[in-house]
């Protein structure tokens, strides 16, 4: 007769132990899977993994840069995540912060020097993800609409609006993309900070990090956001306007994604398309998730992500396997790591035997 | 049916150690017990909902193992919880059959008459086609009550079965517990109110702490030797009751109507004054308007008509309807709330100690940062006043036992000098001496000269420690009376006064 | 001039994948498991049967000389197969284990698409084709086989007997699903474990039971679905990434139709016409608005969202413990 119990809490040491222990089951699970289906020898792939993800010094740049943009929209969707408001719509406002973003460069891009033209694309792609997420957060906060499939939808309502202007500015016509915008002038381009392309990015998106860790545990903002999240009646017994809290948050978290659309456009593609964001408002939510909300953590749970994907790309080149082989690996990893927080709140009890066994 | 050294425990909690209790046939056996003491969890171990930790049960001399409720049903056991187990959306006949796996075809119309056939032979009043979200409370009782006669069940347990019910009702539920009796089925019913124990019960046993302290027919026992084993020592049941000093209206509540969501009236054209100095208890059957009454002065619910109104010292008063909870704050009214619902409503569960203390303060300062020495101080300071017992104040509170969440939510509303504190049902599961504790916090409250509102359930306490009692039936005020020279069959007869109507 | 009579067709054919996904999910969610792997799930259904039935197909030289009840049935057996084990992966990780219903389905949807793509390719490669895509012609005109007269009853043929069997079956899982739903104890049961668990659980249903077997059988008839995109719709050509994102849609129906199986019908259909009307509507050189048009789907799921949110009526919420884990021991 088995039986499950809740546990006391568990001391930190060993709930990362069996977290840790869930990534090494993980990777055997997935060296299983991976020489089963193509029977190559597993060892062979991590090592390839590996070599695409920090091999050379411009991997690693890559890597680093991938990591800025997937943290800063993972940092984007905390607030809301610690309010309980589940924001699947990342994907959405990374792509109409982009759209702000490339829209500035490609109409203003002529008539603007530098200086004021980059900061008119923060401040409009900013203000586009926030738009995009404001609309939800409304419908939530008046009415209580379910925000998971009314954020969910925009995503969609984003892509078709990015590939209309896609199509209006289309360069040369038919082809349906828009190409380097400003190719000649660089306008609009983030600036390279000491020659780096990327480093700009990844140093915005450090400090954001540290901002959102302050603002979440130390303001007053953030305290607000605690509460409501863990239970709107209390926030309303005190005097907290739930309402308000929740466009607020949205509007934060929603410009902050509009601001990795910005990093996308501005600072690394230099031009826009419908799939520019990349799944990314969607890992994200797994990013935080795996990191229970805290932005430090996020750190390491993104950098798992980003490993994952930048050494799927290697292996496709070398192996000839498909890129998508490094989801199916990413997903086994999800799938052990989720599993394994069973273990962390629960522990079976096997009645039969004299005394508790702990699994 | 016996069992035999049954335990069980929570985390850090144990429920129950090694209790052995005997049930039998034809008898209505009352299982007596403060909160906490382990009787509802014994009670589930029986229906299945709980599985023991160690301990044997028998049924008619044969060891069972009771892992699910459906082997419960199948040994002839049912039981009535105090939250009932129905789903609000079905209808009567569709909770009633739920569960059930019938060799005949799937036939609510068919099982409909049968249902109608049982309330006939009980004299219930159940429609099978009402649904459970448009029944009052009695009805939902009734309802589970039907649901597992159909079953057949021989072993019935009812926890705190009277709670909901007006004496009325309480009266008819003994009458139909009677009749199943002499029918020959065994009823277990669980209380702690001692009138409930001699009225009903054959025999009675008392759980403490977890553990089984007794047994013994009701007829040779008396209260004082009940309450004796169910504490544990002697206890005096007196509350302290000093005179109220120099009261004067301080709340002032005129033609108050407020409805529900649902648009169902919750308060209807009430009016009273609470003063300084003095406690003012509600009485009432629960859901008769009293959350909203106290969530209304609070500011957290919407008035339809009416007027409530806050008389400083100096005689100015201030209009609270309309008003948040910080707009009421920005008045200068220290208004206190300690509600029903600790850790839904006035606590946050997952948060610690140090982080509740600042749900009423941390706008304070400027800037836009929090400061959390103060609240540390309050947490501090309040766990060793209380004397809460916690490891540490960084502990979250849902982790707090029910007694010491209350301390922490008592201690952090009177920390900010209130001049009117309103708290709902403050002893709810509380043991005998964190009652007490709350009770002296309260009348402390008063001698500073606040206005206490104290929403209470047991009326022997509301008649000893109250000034005056307002009594509440159907949203409506049925009369305020004086808890000095007031009786308690005075004060039931008014809980039922505009009786008929639904609660 | 807007031609209805070919509209139509295209119409239910665009919305049938989103009936299969839309029924599977409602049951699903009836049993409280919010899942959002659906689209996962539809990617590993289709990629399923297309593995079977390639291996199949191009066992012969000359792929006419197929059976044609094994070539129909050994794609479909693979399809409920893949999407069984995604579905007993996402009960095991949120009913036995208790995850976060929203990571898990959220992982799952990763996952899938990647197992779709992964293997998809690799099926191109093997194939050595110039285009990126497989076809499976023969399979696919075996699930096309029309209805006899649907081709000599004129328009009443193409609006209601031009569809291949998978359609039929749709709309009959669909009508099940409701009956079951509604009109057994079965039913009964399953929407007591949606509504409130620790009721039905007190009533003595299995709830873990209750619970492993719809979201497996919801997951199988949401795989069949893609199934039908690949075999029917898509004339047996699988390429990377067409499913697109109908997964999201049939989750989005689930709401419209407030768990209601037999609306699901209607309400596909119209979301596939949806789907396809830019192709109806003039727009001359403008290719652009074509893209606009495209939105109308999400902007009117959108649209009920809001308003069955302003609807008060309990019967039109959705289950009450959807997305909730059970443990009966938790106080």
């Amino acid at each position: 007769m088995i039986h499950i119990a809740k546990r006391k809490e568990m001391p930190l040491p060993q709930a990362l132990a069996i977290r840790l222990g869930a990534i090494v089951a993980a990777l055997v699970a997935c060296g299983v899977i991976t020489a089963i289906a193509t029977g190559l020898n597993p060892v062979d792939v991590y090592a390839a993994m590996v070599k695409g993800a920090f091999g050379t010094p411009r991997k690693v740049w890559i890597l680093l840069q991938e990591l800025a943009i997937l943290l800063c929209v993972s940092l984007a969707l905390t607030p809301a995540f610690r309010m309980r408001f589940w924001n699947l719509g990342g994907e959405g406002q990374i792509l109409v912060g982009g759209l702000a973003a490339a829209s500035c460069m490609i109409i203003l891009g002529n008539r603007l020097p530098n200086a004021l033209l980059i900061p008119l694309m923060f401040v409009s792609s900013a203000c586009a993800g926030a738009l995009w997420a404001l609309l939800p957060a409304l419908f939530k906060a008046r009415w209580n609409t379910n925000e998971t499939l009314f954020t969910l939808m925009m995503n969609y309502v984003a892509t078709q609006l990015v590939a209309f202007f896609v199509i209006v500015w289309e360069v040369p016509k038919g082809s349906g993309n828009i190409g380097i915008i400003n190719q000649s002038t660089e306008a609009g381009w983030l600036p390279q900070v000491g020659g780096y392309k990327y480093l700009l990015n990844i140093l915005l998106v450090a400090i954001l990090t540290v901002i959102m860790h302050i603002y979440l545990a130390y303001s007053k903002h953030g305290y607000e956001i605690s509460v409501v999240g863990e239970s709107p009646n209390t926030a309303r017994y005190v005097g907290i306007k739930v309402e308000k809290v929740i466009v607020r948050t949205l509007l934060l978290s929603g410009a902050i994604c509009g601001f990795a659309g910005l990093l996308l456009v501005g600072g690394t593609a230099h031009t826009i398309t419908t799939t520019i964001a990349g799944g990314r408002g969607f890992t994200a939510v797994m990013v935080a998730w795996l990191a229970k909300f805290n932005p430090i953590t996020m750190v390491a749970s993104s950098l798992l992500l980003v490993f994952m994907s930048c050494g799927a790309g290697e292996i496709s080149t070398a192996f000839g396997l498909n890129h998508s082989f490094g989801d199916i690996l990413t997903g086994i990893i999800l799938f052990f790591i989720i599993g394994c927080e069973f273990f962390i709140t629960y522990r079976i009890v096997f009645s039969k035997k004299e005394g508790e066994r702990d699994v | 049916m016996r069992m035999r050294d049954i335990s069980k425990s929570f985390g850090q909690i144990q429920a129950n150690s090694a209790v052995s209790l005997d049930i039998y046939r034809g008898e209505i056996l009352a299982l007596l017990g403060e909160n906490g003491s382990g009787k509802t969890t014994l009670m589930n171990m029986l229906s299945g909902i709980y599985f023991p930790d160690s301990g044997e049960i028998e049924i008619d001399g044969e060891p069972v193992v009771i892992a699910s409720p459906k082997d419960a049903f199948d040994k002839g056991i049912g039981m009535i919880h105090q939250h009932f187990k129905l789903v609000n959306v079905f209808t009567a006949a569709e909770n009633i059959i739920l569960g059930l796996e019938d060799e005949d075809a799937f036939d609510i119309a068919a099982a409909c008459g049968r249902i109608r056939a049982i309330c006939d032979s009980y004299g219930f009043d159940v429609d099978p086609d009402q649904k459970v979200y448009d029944m009052s409370v009695s009805q939902k009782q009734t309802v589970e009550i039907v649901k597992l006669l159909y079953r057949g069940a021989d072993i019935l347990i009812l926890d705190e079965p009277t709670a909901v019910l007006t004496p009325q009702e309480t009266d008819r539920l003994f009458a139909i517990l009677r009749n199943m009796r002499d029918d020959g089925k065994a009823i277990v019913i669980i209380t702690h109110k001692l009138r409930e124990v001699l009225d009903i019960s054959d025999r009675v046993a008392v759980l403490r702490k977890g553990a089984y302290v007794g047994a013994m027919a009701t007829a040779e026992t008396s209260p004082q030797e009940m309450t004796n084993m169910m504490v544990g020592h002697q206890v005096s049941l007196n509350i302290d009751r000093p005179a109220p000093v120099d009261p004067k209206e301080r709340i002032r509540v005129s033609g108050v109507t407020v409805r529900n969501q649902e648009g169902v009236v919750k308060l209807d054209n009430v009016s009273f004054t609470a003063r300084s100095g003095e406690i003012l208890g509600i009485a009432g059957i629960s859901g008769c308007g009293q959350k909203e009454l106290l969530e209304a002065i609070a500011g957290l619910q919407p008035v339809e008509v009416g007027s409530i109104e806050y008389i400083h010292d100096n005689g100015r008063s201030e209009q609270l309807i309309g008003k948040d909870p910080l707009e009421i704050a920005a008045l200068g009214v220290a208004l206190s709330f300690v509600p029903e619902d600790r850790l839904g409503m006035g606590l946050v569960g997952n948060m610690d100690l140090t982080d509740n203390m600042m749900l009423r303060s941390f706008r304070q300062g400027r800037g836009i940062f929090t400061d959390r020495k103060g609240p540390r101080h309050l947490a501090e300071k309040v766990v060793e006043e209380l004397e809460v017992s916690t490891d540490s104040i960084s502990t979250p509170v849902r982790k707090l036992s029910g007694g010491n969440v209350q301390k922490v939510l008592v201690g952090r509303e009177i920390s900010s000098s209130p001049t009117v504190l309103l708290s709902a049902y403050a002893v709810r599961g509380l043991d005998v001496n964190s009652s007490y504790l709350i009770y002296d916090l309260i009348n402390q409250q008063k001698e500073r000269g606040v206005a206490v509102v104290y929403v209470g359930e047991d009326l022997d306490v509301l008649l000893e420690f109250c000034d005056r009692i307002l009594v509440l039936c159907g949203g409506k005020v049925s009369g305020i009376v004086d808890g000095r020279g007031a009786t308690k069959n005075e004060v039931g007869l008014m809980m039922t006064k505009l009786g008929g109507e639904e609660a | 001039m807007f031609d209805l009579v070919s509209f139509i067709p295209r119409a239910v054919a665009q919305g049938i994948p989103l009936l299969f996904g839309s029924t599977g999910e409602i049951i699903t969610e009836k049993s409280g498991n919010l899942n959002l792997g659906i689209p996962g799930v539809m990617y590993v259904g289709a990629i399923s049967g297309v593995i079977g039935s390639f291996m199949y197909e191009h066992s012969f030289a000359d792929p006419t000389q197929m059976n044609a009840v094994l070539a129909v049935l050994i794609p479909l057996v693979c399809c409920l197969l893949g999407s069984l084990l995604m579905g007993l992966l996402y009960c095991f990780l949120t009913v036995t284990l208790r995850a976060n219903q929203n990571v898990t389905g959220l992982a799952m949807t990763t996952f899938g698409v990647g197992f779709g793509n992964f293997f998809g390719g690799s099926l191109i490669k093997l194939t050595g084709a110039e285009v990126p895509s497989i076809a499976l012609s023969a399979t696919s005109r075996l699930f096309r086989t029309t209805l006899p007269f649907a081709d000599s009853t004129g328009w009443f043929g193409k609006v209601f007997l031009s569809f291949g069997f998978l359609a039929y079956l749709a709309i009959i899982i669909a009508l099940v699903a409701a009956f079951v739903l509604n009109r057994t104890r079965v039913g009964l049961h399953l929407r007591a474990v949606g509504e409130d668990p620790a009721t039905a659980d007190a009533a003595g249903i299995d709830i873990t039971r209750y619970k492993y077997i719809t979201t497996c059988l919801g997951c199988m008839i949401a795989g069949l679905g893609g199934l039908y995109y690949v075999m029917d719709y898509a004339n047996g050509v699988w390429s990377n990434d067409a499913f697109g994102d109908r997964g999201w849609l049939a989750i989005a129906l689930v709401i419209f139709t407030i768990w209601h199986p037999e609306v699901s019908i209607p309400a596909s259909i119209l979301f596939g016409g949806l789907y396809i009307i830019y192709l109806y509507i003039p727009t001359g050189t403008n290719l652009a608005v074509k893209e606009l048009y495209k939105m109308l789907p999400y902007v009117v799921t959108i649209v009920v969202l809001v308003f069955s949110s302003l609807r008060n009526k309990r019967e039109n919420q959705p289950p009450e413990s959807l997305g909730l884990p059970y443990f009966r021991e938790d106080r």
